[in-house]
């Protein structure tokens, strides 16, 4: 019984790693007053970059750097048609996901079935990874685990204590004051969409090459998706996110759980989504207030309007 | 300034201005809605680039090309619609403002500073409040602290007083008089006179985009100023006959109603309103005056209390249901809340009415009636425009003000709720728009009429309540004497 | 010095409208010429191959007109939808929901009913599916804020998994060898086709009158008017009084039913039985959002648009087989594409002025 629950904690962890680091990117980038739909397209770029880079170069770390800077790179096309063209972003948040999902599709293929020999090794932290249970759970995991918590941290503590965090916050909340204060709101939302492209493409890359060291087409199975629904639920809190991205990855593990029980494996596999529609609703039915965004979410700023 | 031009979408917002202003002087300018004045203060500023010209500081020529700069060269600006984060603290928007704001725990280690700061003004803050909740007089000031903490030997104030109560402007003069006397210059921009006359040393006088003179306000006189402005001699000259009030059109009793924030914005506030009459409502913007329109419309919910139209109750029936029963509403923001932009000005002629019979028979809406109707509330009301096939947002905001309030008058409407109506309109609008509610009233209906300016108050209404902080401080009849104390009741103390 | 100015245009005649939108293709062609430049297959020759696959031949034209059918119909439905900013990214579950409903009235009425009432029964049944699916993302939006991208998407997950559900429990069928996915449909049940071809005609014809009528809809009713206006300016229509609810529930019924419609027609045209989500949609209800996007929200500019995507969906079949190109290639024609097509808007609503001057400005 112990093993069990020590087992799906463990496992747990690793699930929500990768809803973790694309939800703290979708932050950042809401934060600024983008919405950004890519990241479902982005962060399957990001799983085939790292594989490919890794299974040709045997190096995992130059896969995932790989993988960070491709996703950034694809990220700009958002970028440039949301804040500089001020096109309709849901739209083009969707093309990006399309042209990700297509493309990782197209470059994966010859990889597919191939299993990673050279994969992201799980790390212990001496010492703390000896304390019984907590030990193999926290402190003996893939190192996209720490690095998940440790960017969620670190995005925190730059939106809420840093001069570039009060930046970004304004101009997500109102970027035409924001520019009268001397703030390029245009590189601010550059810098945050690209980032957290980045950021997507580091939860795809832990898929290839720690989760499943394995490359498959549809691997990211809705991920992206969740992690835009987990930005609202994380009240686009950094800190919050840690929180709810580990507790979808505990939905994701459950499934495996209630197998055996006889649950219909289909109706184990909806549950994150129905999941994300309920707690949406729970926030909503316990004070719809709290559902509100960056105040100029996803609306488009014209420099020189008057 | 020297000879600076500039053109937004083909007209001339600037031509060929100059000016110049001394330390330790006020320099006033003065000038109608959509004169310039904005436009050349946010060139000054660095947000717009000029199409030619040149600025000159003691003589050399310098170039501003974005706003950090312009606070390099010592030039603060407050602007007319404050440039503040509503959900941040007072002190996360100085810092957001504040040149040498440090990148790490910036809030901590800016508190002090500007707290020392505040000190020397004389200015109380608490800095942890959110800018949502403090008064326009409390928010502008934190516009002052940013621009002086950021070194501005120049400040420039747009219509700095427009959302102040009395005794917020006696504040802000004296503030402005203790920064004259250390030697800082300001420029004044408003389009009152008395102002101007009160608080500059001179004056330069724009219209149309163009100077049209300088003058030292020792020298000169308001009707002087005026003439100026405008390019005649501006007599309002309405003729507001004496007439008896009808029967009882709106009661309202008692309402109580929640502002955006979950704040009570309407305290318990009740009147009635008669045909044949205009109520006026005078009282700085922000004192409930949007949600209490609101709330009779039906646009937002009444906690308690009620209101009845013709002794029907139409307490927070849906919009258009109390559109049927007879109101008709102008909103406060108009482009805002009344048209669709880039639907057809046809299109928009109808937003409220296109559910009534005479343009819409079951599921369709009768086009050649809705066309025709556009093309009358036109030439009715002088809405500039070369085709009723036009995209809405390619009018100017006058001509869009024009047709939303053809468009509410022309259903010939029992109550009328007109919010600032003339607001941002120009002189020849403004006349044409008062005299249709002059008519309105002739004709039998009442008006509601929401009003920051008092002349026009005093002019149009037959009776007028004063509202702040949600409360009626006293309703009196237009020749109550009383009335000369209108500033101290828009101020908040009771009127009787 | 160089200058570049942009300046609001104001003036945009249908044929300017008209020359971006090809130049904006043409341009991501291009493009997409050159990222298969990079993955080492001859862009040319790939592309020449997508067109002549799909326009080149009968057989290719047959196919076009056969992909075009749910295209066209979801289209118009999302036209309607995008208009009033509901971004129903929900299609593919309206349609998995149609092809269920109608899968069920088929297999339950089919042998007992003449084909004359059976098909209409079908369509009637998997409009209703398609609607449900679509109202439920209505009324989460209007009554608990719950932004629709995410609702949809979810939605579209859950039917995924109940239509597999299905099709390997309580569904499936004694006829399958084991495989997964119901019996085939009674013969009074399939609809016909044009002989020689996979074209479901029915369907086809239905999917025109739609698009008329969702022109009329959009552009002559009160209701059409109604969510044109809340899709412009939510604030004037709750001046307006317009009943956000009551819009929101009619436009999300339209716009899943007819994605519904189509889910009948890939099953009792095409497939005749129910099959794995993949089987029944190729990604239709993504697809649809580009060809209402491309159709300028005009559902009968969507008949066009449609056959155009339809197009490329074959032609992506068709370099599959000849170039050995996995099936995503087609999602990144549609992306770029897509992408093309919004930056080609920027272009034709602002007007780009270059001013190239000798003086220095201060």
């Amino acid at each position: 019984m112990e093993e069990i629950i020590i087992s799906t904690l463990q496992r747990t962890m690793i699930a929500g790693t990768p809803l973790l680091l694309a939800t703290t990117g979708e932050i950042i980038c809401e934060r600024s007053g983008i919405l950004n739909l890519g990241v479902e397209g982005v962060m399957a770029v990001g799983a085939v970059v790292a594989f490919m880079v890794t299974m040709t170069t045997g190096l995992p770390w130059l896969g995932v750097l790989a993988a960070v800077a491709a996703g950034m790179t694809l990220s700009v096309i958002h970028a440039v048609a949301a804040i500089t063209l001020q096109a309709n972003q849901v739209v083009s948040g969707l093309a990006l996901t399309m042209l990700g999902l297509g493309l990782s599709g197209m470059l994966g293929k010859p990889y597919v079935g191939k299993p990673l020999t050279l994969k992201m090794n799980d790390v212990a932290i001496p010492y703390l990874s000896d304390l019984p249970y907590i030990g193999k759970i926290l402190f003996f995991q893939s190192p996209f685990f720490y690095l998940a918590i440790f960017l969620a941290l670190g995005a925190w503590f730059l939106l809420e204590r840093t001069r570039l965090g009060i930046q970004i916050r304004s101009t997500g909340e109102n970027p035409k004051a924001t520019e009268t204060q001397g703030v390029n709101v245009f590189l601010i939302r550059y810098l945050c969409v690209i980032t957290g492209g980045g950021f997507s493409a580091l939860a795809g890359a832990h898929l290839s090459t720690s989760y499943s060291k394995s490359w498959i087409e549809g691997m990211t199975a809705g991920r992206g998706w969740i992690a835009i629904a987990l930005t609202i639920f994380a009240l686009w809190n950094p800190g919050r996110a840690i929180w709810a991205a580990f507790l979808f990855g505990g939905i994701f593990v459950v499934q495996y759980l209630m197998q055996p029980l006889g649950i219909s494996p289909n109706f184990l596999s909806m549950l994150p989504y129905i999941a994300t529609l309920v707690i949406l609703l729970l926030i909503s039915l316990k004070d719809p207030k709290r559902l509100n965004a960056p105040a100029m979410l996803s609306a488009p700023y014209n420099r020189g309007e008057r | 300034m020297k000879d600076i031009c500039k053109s937004f979408h083909g007209i001339h917002a600037n031509k060929d201005i100059n000016l110049y202003v001394r330390s330790g002087e006020i320099l006033g300018l003065l000038g109608e809605n959509g004169a310039g004045k904005t436009t050349l203060m946010n060139i000054l500023y660095g947000l717009y680039q000029p199409d030619s010209g040149r600025i000159e500081i003691n003589g050399s020529p310098i170039c501003i090309s974005n706003p950090v700069e312009s606070i390099t060269h010592g030039i603060g600006m407050v602007h007319q619609h404050f440039m503040l984060i509503q959900n941040h603290s007072v002190l996360e928007n100085i810092a957001l403002g504040y040149k040498d704001t440090p990148f790490f725990f910036p809030k901590k280690k800016l508190r002090n500073r500007v707290e020392e700061f505040s000190k020397q003004f004389d200015f109380k803050m608490d800095l942890d409040q959110r800018v949502w909740q403090l008064s326009a007089g409390e928010q502008q000031r934190i516009e002052i602290i940013k621009a002086l903490l950021n070194g501005a030997d120049l400040l420039i104030l747009d219509e700095p007083t427009s959302v102040l109560t009395p005794l917020e402007i006696k504040e802000l003069i004296s503030i402005l008089r203790q920064m004259k006397a250390e030697g800082h210059m300001v420029i004044f921009i408003s389009h009152k006179l008395d102002e101007i006359m009160d608080i500059c040393d001179r004056v330069t006088v724009l219209q149309k985009g163009r100077v049209v003179g300088h003058a030292d306000t020792a020298d000169t006189s308001k009707k002087a100023l005026a003439r100026m402005m405008v390019g005649r001699d501006v007599v309002f000259n309405i003729d507001r006959e004496k007439l008896e009030p009808g029967k009882k059109v709106l009661s309202v009793q008692e309402i109580h109603v929640t502002g955006d924030k979950g704040m009570p914005a309407v305290k318990g506030v009740s009147f009635e309103l008669f045909e044949n009459e205009i109520f006026g409502i005078a009282g700085v913007a922000g004192n409930g005056q949007r949600e209490l329109a609101e709330a009779i419309t039906g646009i937002r919910k009444i906690d308690s209390g009620s209101v009845h139209m013709n002794g029907k109750d139409i307490t927070n029936k849906s919009p258009r249901h109390i559109y049927d029963n007879g109101v008709s509403h102008v909103p406060e923001e108009r482009i805002r809340f009344g048209i669709a932009p880039g639907l057809f000005l046809y299109d928009n002629a109808i937003l409220k009415q296109h559910h009534l019979k005479k343009f819409s028979k079951r599921y369709f809406l009768k086009y050649s009636q809705v066309k025709n109707h556009a093309k009358t509330i036109i030439s009715d009301f002088k809405v500039a425009t070369h085709s009723i096939n036009n995209q809405i947002r390619n009018l100017s905001g006058g001509n869009i003000q024009k047709l939303i309030l053809g468009r509410e008058i022309s259903e010939q409407p029992q109550l009328l709720v007109a919010s600032h109506p003339t607001y941002g309109l120009d002189v020849g609008a403004t006349q044409f728009l008062r005299e249709h509610l002059l008519a309105l009233r002739k004709q039998g209906s009442s008006v509601l009429l929401f009003s920051e300016d008092l002349e026009e108050i005093f002019e149009l209404c037959d009776r007028v309540a004063v509202i702040f902080a949600g409360e009626f401080m006293g309703i009196l009849k237009s020749d109550d004497e009383r009335l000369a104390d209108i500033g101290l009741m828009m101020a908040g103390s009771k009127g009787f | 010095m160089i200058k570049i100015t942009t300046s609001d245009r104001y003036d945009i005649s249908p044929l300017r409208s008209l020359m971006t939108n090809i130049f904006s293709l043409v341009a991501g062609l291009c493009v997409i010429g050159i990222i298969f430049l990079i993955a080492g297959v001859n862009p040319l020759y790939a592309i020449s191959q997508i067109f002549l696959g799909s326009f080149g031949s009968l057989y290719g034209i047959k196919e076009t007109m056969t992909k075009a059918i749910p295209l066209i119909l979801i289209g118009a439905g999302l036209t309607l939808a995008f208009r009033a900013k509901f971004w129903n990214i929900g299609a593919e579950g309206q349609l998995l929901m149609g092809a269920i409903f109608s899968t069920w009235t088929g297999l339950t009425l089919g042998d007992q009913l003449p084909s004359y009432l059976i098909v209409p029964l079908m369509f009637f049944s998997g409009f209703m599916g398609g609607a449900l699916w679509g109202i439920i993302p209505a009324i989460l939006k209007i009554k608990y804020s719950i932004n629709e991208v995410i609702s949809t998407l979810m939605l579209n997950y859950i039917c995924a998994e109940f239509l597999t559900m299905l099709i390997v429990g309580p569904w499936k069928g004694n006829t399958r060898f084991g495989f997964p996915g119901t019996d085939n449909l009674p013969g009074a049940a399939i609809l016909g086709v044009i002989p020689g071809s996979r074209i479901h005609y029915a369907t086809l014809i239905l999917s025109l009158i739609c698009a008329v009528i969702l022109c009329v809809v959009i552009y002559r009713t009160r209701f059409g008017y109604e969510a044109r206006v809340v899709g412009e300016n939510p604030d004037a229509g709750k001046y307006a009084g317009i009943n956000f609810l009551r819009t929101s529930l009619i436009l999300m019924a339209i716009s899943g039913g007819l994605a519904g419609f189509a889910g009948v027609g890939e099953i009792a045209g095409i497939h005749h039985y129910l099959g794995y989500p993949a089987s029944v949609s190729s990604g239709y209800g993504f697809t649809a959002i580009i060809v209402a996007w491309l159709a300028k929200l005009n559902p009968l500019y969507a008949i066009v648009s449609g056959l155009f995507f339809a197009g490329i969906l074959v032609g992506g079949d068709a370099i599959q087989i000849s170039l050995g190109l996995p099936a995503a290639t087609v999602e990144i024609v549609n992306g770029t594409l897509l992408i093309f097509l919004i930056m080609g808007e920027y272009f034709l609503n602002n007007k780009i002025s270059v001013h190239i001057s000798t003086k220095s400005k201060g």
